[in-house]
């Protein structure tokens, strides 16, 4: 099959500063705890994500990454394995967009939340375990480090250090292509819909 | 491979082209909608700044968390307040129709929007609901979807799909006293199990669901999922052609051209299927399920099926089955006391479950709590002409207003405890009918008017 490019949803490089958030086997209720999932928009999500580690009894937690003042404005966030296990709900990737989360730099991830990050066009990325360590040392040391999660060298970089990275090679050429949101995918097409819709009788029935 | 079935010939005419991921990208032409899984549908769209291309092909109805005894505005619980004020919000925002109580058109969304007429066939239809495939009764292709690929087909119309293989279910024979349209559903889901038909249209044909009527065949293809198929077809005939004649969102000044169109639809003589079932009807007999799931079914003159039935695999999900509804293996099933008995739904919910129903009440009294929900205001308001309603309140029952009701528990009316419900929706599932530990037993409207009377599981053919 021809290569098939949608230049406005090419990712190839995510760069921003980092949050770190070490911890292993986060899951779904954790990122969004389900109450908020009666919700009838994403768009509030944002700032429920974590929420009940953030804030304890009817208290911010300023310790916490997402609330700490360090951190804000980062856009990358930095876990241990098995990131994102729970249940399949599309809330808790949501909550992490909203939030203003681009890109996940974890050991490892749990598979549906990988799957639904990539669909929102939210970068996941694998770096062992000694890397990890090393780049959230490196990141609470220097708070406002770029790091840049590059696609295209398949490489997470950040000072002078560059560190191969692991992602579903599928998923990383339909970042590059930009073919990773399927509602873009079936906005190309017109003339074909068009065709459909002029020949179908039926919608031209009186 | 499928072949000149309804099937193919609907699909055909709908694939725009085939995606870069290798699926095909299919026109929606009839889009559904209700209160629960679009709202986040319509800010996926709002957020990227779209627009609906097709505002006339989207109708949109509040059915899942209305109240059905008080519906005055606002409703108690604010959830389905927020969620019913987000639905007219957002099809005044893009234009969509919309079918209210004020327009004398609410209803549970797979009883109201047929009987309004704008179901066809040929049609592909789509809505984020899984019973969705009840249109498949007028040979359209109908099938539920999820909240993301509502907003696909919101902002294009169109959504990818992989195509299904197609089971032709032959339905011959003549049908016994009191087996109806929901028996032959649950006799064909305990035949080929609830995940028989996963990846499979089903076709029903046969000299029996030649003879059904348009809301038998509504009854039976919305149970297709509970048999695992994603969607379940009749193919159009005279029934189909007269039912649509006149309603009032029908083709009117093509309606000849219309049928000679839907005539071209049907599987052809020559349809190739991928797998074939045949069922003979004359020994049927009324269905109640004893377990949590549709396939756990038996006849009324059966008792539960004992443990040794089961192959050692299956045994253990019986016990737990079993545990559930607090019955046991190798036991009668008719006679099991209910605490309450539930008529309507999108399974059956239509004017002929009503009257079906009251041929059996009419002069009685029931023993239990017993839920009579019309399902559309239309089907209310037919069902009150014919004096029905004034049968079921003579014998005890609570006549309600339109809504999806006891079949799911998004609304006030719910199981409480481990009450044991006679039902005749479409899930016995753990908790469906809104407590954790009610038990629910799926039945035809007749079995469910006889459980009414007697208070206990119960045979329906000696009140006939």
């Amino acid at each position: 099959m021809a290569e098939f490019v949608i230049k406005e949803n090419i990712i190839d490089k995510v760069t921003g500063r980092a949050i770190p958030k070490p911890a292993n086997d986060q899951n779904t209720d954790d990122i969004i705890p389900a109450r908020y999932m009666k919700e009838i928009t994403f768009g509030n999500l944002g700032k429920y994500v974590y929420f009940d580690e953030r804030n304890k009894d009817g208290k911010e937690v300023l310790t916490h990454p997402f609330n700490d003042p360090t951190y804000h404005g980062g856009n990358i966030l930095v876990a241990g394995a098995n990131y994102g296990c729970g249940s399949s709900r599309e809330h808790a990737p949501q909550a992490l967009y909203r939030y203003g989360i681009r890109a996940i730099i974890a050991e490892s991830f749990a598979e549906i939340f990988a799957g639904n990050c990539a669909s929102l066009g939210i970068v996941g990325v694998m770096i062992p375990k000694a890397e990890i360590t090393a780049l959230i040392e490196f990141i609470t040391q220097n708070p406002n480090t770029q790091v840049i999660v590059d696609l295209k060298d398949k490489k997470v970089k950040y000072g002078k250090k560059e560190i191969a990275l692991e992602i579903i090679e599928g998923r990383r050429q339909a970042f590059l292509n930009g073919t990773w949101d399927a509602l873009t995918i079936l906005q190309q097409n017109k003339e074909g819909i068009k065709a459909v819709e002029g020949k179908l009788p039926y919608l031209h029935f009186k | 491979m499928s072949k000149n079935t309804l099937y193919d010939k609907v699909w055909n005419e709908h694939v725009v082209g085939v995606l870069p991921t290798g699926q095909t990208q299919i026109f929606v032409g009839r889009h559904l909608m209700h209160e629960v899984t679009s709202p986040q549908a319509f800010e996926m769209v709002r957020d990227r700044k779209l627009r609906v291309p097709h505002p006339e092909l989207t109708t949109a109805v509040v059915d899942h968390v209305i109240p059905t005894d008080n519906v005055s505005r606002p409703y108690k619980d604010n959830q389905a307040e927020v969620m019913t004020a987000e639905l007219e919000k957002n099809t005044k925002e893009f234009k969509l129709n919309f079918c209210t109580e004020a327009i004398g058109l609410q209803g549970v969304c797979h009883v109201t929007f047929p009987e309004q007429g704008i179901i066809w066939p040929g049609q592909l239809v789509v809505c984020g609901d899984s019973h969705t495939c009840t249109y498949g009764a007028f040979g359209a292709l109908a099938f539920g979807i999820g909240t993301t690929q509502v907003s696909h087909v919101l902002a294009t119309e169109t959504m990818a799909m992989d195509k299904l293989k197609v089971r032709r279910i032959t339905v011959n024979g003549k049908l016994q006293k009191a087996v109806t349209a929901k028996d032959v559903a649950l006799h064909i889901i305990r035949k080929l199990t609830v995940k028989g038909g996963v990846g499979f249209a089903y076709e029903f044909g046969g000299s029996v669901i030649d003879s059904f009527s348009m809301e038998e065949r509504m009854t039976l293809c919305n149970l297709a999922v509970e048999g695992g198929a994603r969607l379940g077809y009749v193919n159009p005939d005279e029934t189909t052609y007269k039912y649509l004649k006149g309603k009032e969102k029908a083709p009117k000044a093509d309606f000849d051209k219309a049928v000679s169109y839907w005539k071209t639809v049907a599987s052809g003589k020559d349809a190739e299927y991928d797998s074939v079932v045949e069922i003979d009807a004359t020994t049927l007999e009324p269905m109640i399920t004893w377990g949590v799931n549709p396939e756990q079914g038996i006849t009324v003159s059966e008792s539960i099926p004992s443990l040794e039935k089961f192959t050692s695999k299956d045994q253990e999900e019986v016990i737990d089955a079993l545990k559930y509804m607090g019955l046991e293996a190798g036991k009668p099933l008719v006679g099991t006391p209910v605490n309450v008995v539930f008529i309507g739904s999108c399974t059956n919910g239509r004017l002929s479950d009503f009257i079906a129903a009251a041929k059996i009440l009419k002069g009685k009294k029931v023993a239990v709590k017993t839920l009579v929900v019309p399902g559309s205001l239309a089907v209310k308001k037919e069902a009150e002409r014919l004096g029905l309603d004034k049968i079921f309140k003579d014998a005890g029952c609570e006549w309600r207003n339109a809504g999806c009701s006891m079949c799911l528990a998004m609304n006030p009316d719910k199981l409480i405890g481990n009450q044991r419900s006679a039902s005749t929706s479409n899930r016995n599932f753990k908790g469906r009918q809104g407590s954790p530990t009610g038990r629910t037993h799926l039945m035809s409207p007749y079995t469910a008017a006889a459980c009414a009377i007697e208070g206990k599981l119960a045979d329906p053919r000696k009140y006939l």
